[in-house]
Formats: structure tokens, sequence, C-alpha cells
């Protein structure tokens, strides 16, 4: 009604002089748009706590009959029906710290490299081809990595790091055991080049809003590349930095066609990241459509809540270490 | 079919959801044709019309068979079935909730729950499950095993290809001295069920230890997704040990293993051993077809043979659909074994095609 009653207004001479009256149609207007950008605000919100609780509610069974100990409990037996979810939350957890191990550095190398050293006429197309790799399906990725980069692996790569890195200390254990190609590592390898993408592209977007007057009275002052890059542009970006990482590791966490290829899909609880696990997306993928009693379809409903929950404290945690950055800057 | 390693499962999905589509919009099509062309034969092509919405959903395992049926029943009579291959579990559950007109499973339903249900149960064709071993010089059909090692080797109790017990049954085979590298599925499947309902008829300490079911407890090894996840994870692990239906083994060219029957035979997985599986197999006595025919007693019959069951409603909401999907499996008993058998399948023994349409004629009466 207001946008009706204001249209033919748009015909009259512009007031000459002195500000602008605001008129009854202007306020119902302002009013529609403050509420229609509310209601997109509130969606979120509802969807996210509609998504949560539903999860809940599905998963009440599992966590009523197994309580805590569905959380620490490595079982997975659909035959006796005891379910625990510690194997897929550690295959989880572990997977995504493999592909932050690698995704970060590298993400960072390549937009250091479009937006400082790059010659100027390949940034467009490198950066394009950045933000193409960014779209391509996940089982794409996962089918390269089982019938490519898994044999390789398994050819090449693992006996060699069961060989001289599993006698390391400590870590030793980590690095030994048959080299089968598939597993936690090759997981991780596979996330962490499906993450880059999406982690280096918002890493070039932010460093080209570092001001050039900032980096070039750096250069002035003698600054070699990796110092203006250290010093300048990773300093002013920082938070929007991480920002791009908290969404890389989002995606890996729940990543699971890719996952469900390369992981192994074994319930068993191992040191070695050679050997096959599961993760939480990847259990529910294969295991849903014939989950064949109430309670093992309640224990895979309750696994997407623990997922909710592991993101959520995965995330409050980046969250809680960039406030507390932010406020040793004296921000 | 030939697209083995490729996501099968998912190709599947996204094609039974474009028939759907296609169905929907040619049966739109001709409702508003139909009637304004002829007056009297309007109402037959309408029948003929409702006919082509018989829906069924259920095991992976027979997909290829009743697609192919449904093609050709679709040339033979005009009529059109829909068949989504969501797996057992999602077959059972959705003619429960009475969404489609008939459900499929590998695993048969005892005659209490069906009587609970209402439904009503048969066989619609046979198949077999086998091991396939990826070992250096081993040849297919070259490894003989037992029952009860290949439930040992599974329950990771022989952990090497050169264990005496394997070397015992193969004399002038060289068996490496590697780890045996165990495959299992990784998604809750028929298959699965009848090759762990085997190790636990041959393997107590299966029975008790890991037990039987569509997905289990596995006491190793690593998971694949399908038999094709299955397929590839073997073909590329060496030293491994899976199990897929006969089919996939085929297509990929792996080498299978011959097995010990219940007679003491070593048998090769071939359509005259499922054959042998299923006609000694004791269909006579069993209520509602409630028999798992692994460990048959035949002299030649394959000891891991599979057979899949259809389920509709004794006494369905819509009996004009349930007679045209009844009619559908008439027509494939009587037509339609002969592309059974180039699918890899095996047509059903003519006893047993006698007893079901006895079934149908005593319990599906509508």
């Amino acid at each position: 009604m207001s946008a009706s009653n204001s249209l033919p207004e748009l015909n009259m001479p512009a007031p000459v002089g002195g500000p602008r009256s605001l008129r009854l149609g202007d306020t119902g207007a302002d009013r529609l748009f403050r509420w229609t950008v509310t209601a997109a605000g509130l969606f979120v919100l509802v969807s996210l706590a509609a998504a949560a609780l539903s999860m809940l509610w599905g998963g009440r069974e599992a966590f009523q009959t197994f309580g805590w100990g569905f959380f620490t409990s490595t079982e997975w037996d659909p035959v006796q029906r005891q379910f625990g979810a510690l194997v897929p939350i550690v295959g989880t957890l572990v997977s995504a710290a493999i592909a932050m191990i690698i995704a970060v550095p590298v993400s960072f190398g390549i937009a250091l490299y479009l937006t400082e050293v790059a010659p100027a006429w390949l940034r467009t197309p490198v950066g394009a081809a950045v933000e193409l790799l960014a779209g391509i399906p996940s089982i794409i990725y996962g089918m390269w990595g089982l019938f490519v980069l898994a044999p390789f692996l398994a050819e090449h790569v693992y006996p060699w790091v069961d060989a001289n890195m599993g006698q390391w200390p400590v870590v030793g254990a980590l690095f030994s055991g048959p080299p089968l190609g598939l597993g936690m590592l090759t997981a991780g390898l596979v996330l962490g080049i499906m993450v880059i993408p999406f982690i280096s592209s918002v890493m070039r977007e932010v460093f080209l809003t570092v001001p050039t007057p900032l980096k070039e009275s750096s250069y002035a002052l003698g600054s070699t590349t990796l110092e203006v890059a250290w010093d300048v542009v990773l300093p002013y970006t920082r938070s929007a930095v991480i920002g791009g990482i908290f969404l890389g590791l989002g995606r890996a966490l729940g990543e699971t066609m890719a996952v469900t290829f390369v992981l192994g899909n074994a319930h068993q609880l191992s040191m070695s990241l050679l050997m096959p696990g599961n993760s939480i997306a990847a259990g529910i993928a294969n295991e849903f459509s014939e989950a064949d009693s109430p309670i093992y379809l309640s224990s895979l409903i309750a696994l997407g809540f623990v997922l909710f929950i592991v993101t959520f404290v995965v995330l409050a945690i980046a969250k809680l270490m960039l406030m507390q950055l932010q406020r040793k800057e004296g921000r | 079919m030939n697209l083995p390693p490729a996501r099968l499962a998912l190709s599947v999905l996204t094609l039974s959801g474009l028939l759907l589509v296609t169905a929907c919009r040619r049966d739109g099509e001709a409702s508003t044709a139909g009637p304004a062309e002829q007056g009297a034969p309007a109402a037959q092509s309408r029948g003929e019309r409702v006919a082509a919405e018989i829906t069924g959903a259920g095991a992976t395992f027979i997909y290829p068979l009743l697609s192919q049926w449904s093609d050709d029943y679709h040339k033979a009579t005009g009529n059109k079935i829909n068949y989504q291959s969501i797996g057992s579990g999602g077959g059972i559950a959705q003619i429960k909730a009475g969404t489609v007109d008939f459900g499929s499973t590998d695993k048969p339903l005892p005659p209490e729950e069906l009587a609970a249900a209402g439904l009503g149960q048969f066989p619609s064709a046979i198949g077999g499950v086998v091991p396939v071993v990826n070992v250096e010089g081993i040849a297919a059909g070259k490894l003989r095993l037992t029952g009860a090692l290949l439930a040992d080797i599974f329950l990771g109790k022989v952990t090497l290809w050169n264990d005496p017990a394997i070397v015992a049954l193969n004399p002038g085979v060289t068996l490496p001295a590697s780890k045996i590298n165990v495959v299992h599925r990784s998604d809750g499947s028929g298959t699965t069920f009848n090759f762990v309902n085997y190790l636990g008829k041959v393997s107590p300490e299966w029975k008790q230890k890991v037990g039987e079911g569509t997905s289990v407890p596995w006491p190793g090894g690593i998971g694949g997704k399908g038999n094709e996840g299955v397929a590839a994870y073997v073909k590329q692990i060496k030293g491994s040990i899976g199990y897929v239906e006969l089919a996939y083994a085929l297509q990929n060219n792996m080498a299978h293993a011959a097995l010990q029957n219940a007679a003491g035979n070593f048998v090769q997985p071939n359509a005259a051993s499922f054959q042998a599986a299923a006609a000694t197999a004791d269909w006579a006595n069993a209520t509602d077809f409630n028999l798992v025919i692994t460990n048959a007693p035949g002299a030649e019959a394959w000891p891991i043979t599979a057979t899949n069951f259809i389920l509709m409603y004794k006494q369905p909401k819509d009996v004009k659909r349930s007679r045209q999907a009844l009619e559908f499996f008439q027509w494939a008993l009587d037509n339609g074994q002969a592309q059974a058998a180039a699918l890899d399948y095996v047509p059903l023994p003519p006893a047993l095609v006698q007893q079901i349409k006895a079934y149908w004629a005593s319990e599906l009466k509508f």
C-alpha cells in the first residue's frame, strides 16, 4: 500500500533547498524493509535451531539408551544394537586436522603469490582457476582419491612412510601400518586439497583490501616482500583470514562423499594414520539406508547431532582464540 | 553395468529419478489428450495408463534384472514398472508404509512379521556371493577355501596368505608370506546378510562373536560402499580378500575363490552351482518362503547362494495395481528367465516356480 502511494509522488519536482521531510509512505516502506531483513536474519537462527532440535529429537532414543556412553564408547554393533560414537568423532576431528595442516600453509602461499608476487597478467587466470577448483563436486575428489591418489600412495609413499617414519620416537605409531593406500592420512590429504580453494580465495580477496599506501610505505622503508606479507598484510587482515580458515574447517568437518571413498569406513580406533577409520558424515551416508532397527536409526540421527556439536565446539574454540589474540593486540 | 568402479548406485538413483519424472510427464500428456480423441476406448486406455504406474522399491541386488524385465515388459504389454533400488531395509519400510505396490528384500521376513503387516512373500531371482582375492599369481578359481577358514580370515584369526591352513588346502599354489587385508561392505546390504549368514552356519565362533544382519560389527578390515566399492578396494589393495555378487566379480575380471560346500566338494561359483543350491534347498517346508539357501546340501551346490524376495500385501488398498504387479511377476516367471541368465542371475528351479504359483493362488487372491 505504501509503495503504491509513493509512486505518483516520484513525478513531483524535487523540493528545492532544505532537508527532505519524511512522509508517511517513506516510513512505511522503511518499516517493510526492516521487517524483511529481520526475517532473513531470523531465518538463519530458526533453521539452525530447527535442524539441531529435530536431530536431537530423532536421536533421543539413542541418547536415552546409551547416555553419555554414546560419546565415549567405541562399540558399533548393529547386531547386538550397541552404539557408540567415539570412533567417528575421532575420525572426523583427525581427518579435518590433517586437512587444515595441509591446506592452511598452501592456501596462504597461493593467496600471497596471487596478490604480491605473480605478474599482473597471470593473476586473473590463476585466480579464476582457484575459484573453478572450489566448484568441483566432492564426489569427483573422492573418485580421484580412490582411483589415482590411493594407489600411488600405497605403491610409492606409504611403504616408505611405514619403513622410515614408523621408527620415529613418540610419533612413530602414527606412521606405522600396512600400506593400504586408504585411511585417515589419505582422507586428510583429499580433504586438504578440497578446502584449499575455499581458504585461498577468501585469503586472496582480503589481501586485496590492504591499502596500497601501507604496503608502499613499508617497501619504501626497505622491507622485503616476505616482511611486507608477514608484518603488514597478515596483521591487517588477520580476522578475515581466520574467518576463511573457519570456512574451510567447517567444510572439512562435514565433508561426506570424498571421505567415504578414501577413509576405509571401519569402526575401529587406531593410533596409526595409515589405518582405516570412520567419520560421522561418512558413517551416516553409508548406513542410513539400511538401518533396520529404530535404535540403529536413532543412533545415526544422534550422530548427526554430535556432528553439529563438534562443529559448534570447534568453531567456538577458534572464535575464542581469535578474541584473545585481538585483546593481546589491544584492539 | 560396464562402469563398475563408477558410483553405480548413485547413477542408478539419478536414473530412476529421471524415469519417474518422464513417466509422470507422459502421464500428464496422456490424460489431456486421451478422452478427447475417442469416446468408448478412452476408458480402456485410461485403465492401461494406471498400469503404467506400478511402483516398487527395495534391494539393489535385483535392480539390473528388474530394470531389464520392466523394459521388456513395457515392450510386450505397454505397462511400466518403476523400481527404486533403495536397499532391502528401505524396501521393507516402504511397503509397510504402503507407498509402493511391491517391496523387495534380500533377507526373508519371518512369517510372524509378515502376518503382523499383512504381507505375502515370494522369491524373484537367485544369485550368488563370491569371495574375491587379489593375490599375486593366483588366477580366478584357483584358490580353494573352506567355510570355516573363510570365517577365520574375516575374524582376523588367519592373518597371512601362507598360513598352514590355507597352504594345506592349496597344494601346488605358491602363496606369498604377505598379510591378508580384509575388505567388507561399509553399508548395510543383502549381500552382507547372505555372506555372514553362511559364515555363521559354518563357524560357531562367528555366530557367537559377530552374528548376522545386513550390517555387522566387523572384527577388522576396511569397508567399501556397495559391491562396486568392495570390488574397487580389492582390485587396488594387494593381498586383499572381499566378497561381491558374481556379476561384479565377472565384470571386473576378479579372481574368485572356490569354496567347499556342505557336501564336502570344492565348487566354482557359476549358474550351475547356484542352480544346484536353489534346487536342493528345502523350499517345500519353508512357510512364506522364509529360507536362506546358504550352505545348501546339494553335491554341486555353491554354498553362498542368495535369493531375492518380493513383498506384497495380501489385502492391498489398491487391488487393481497389486493385481497388475502380480501379472508382471507372473510374466517374469514365464518369460523372463533368459534375461536372468544373461545378467548372471539364476532362473528359479521349475519346482519352486510351481510352488510360487500355488502360493499366489492361495495367499495373494485379490
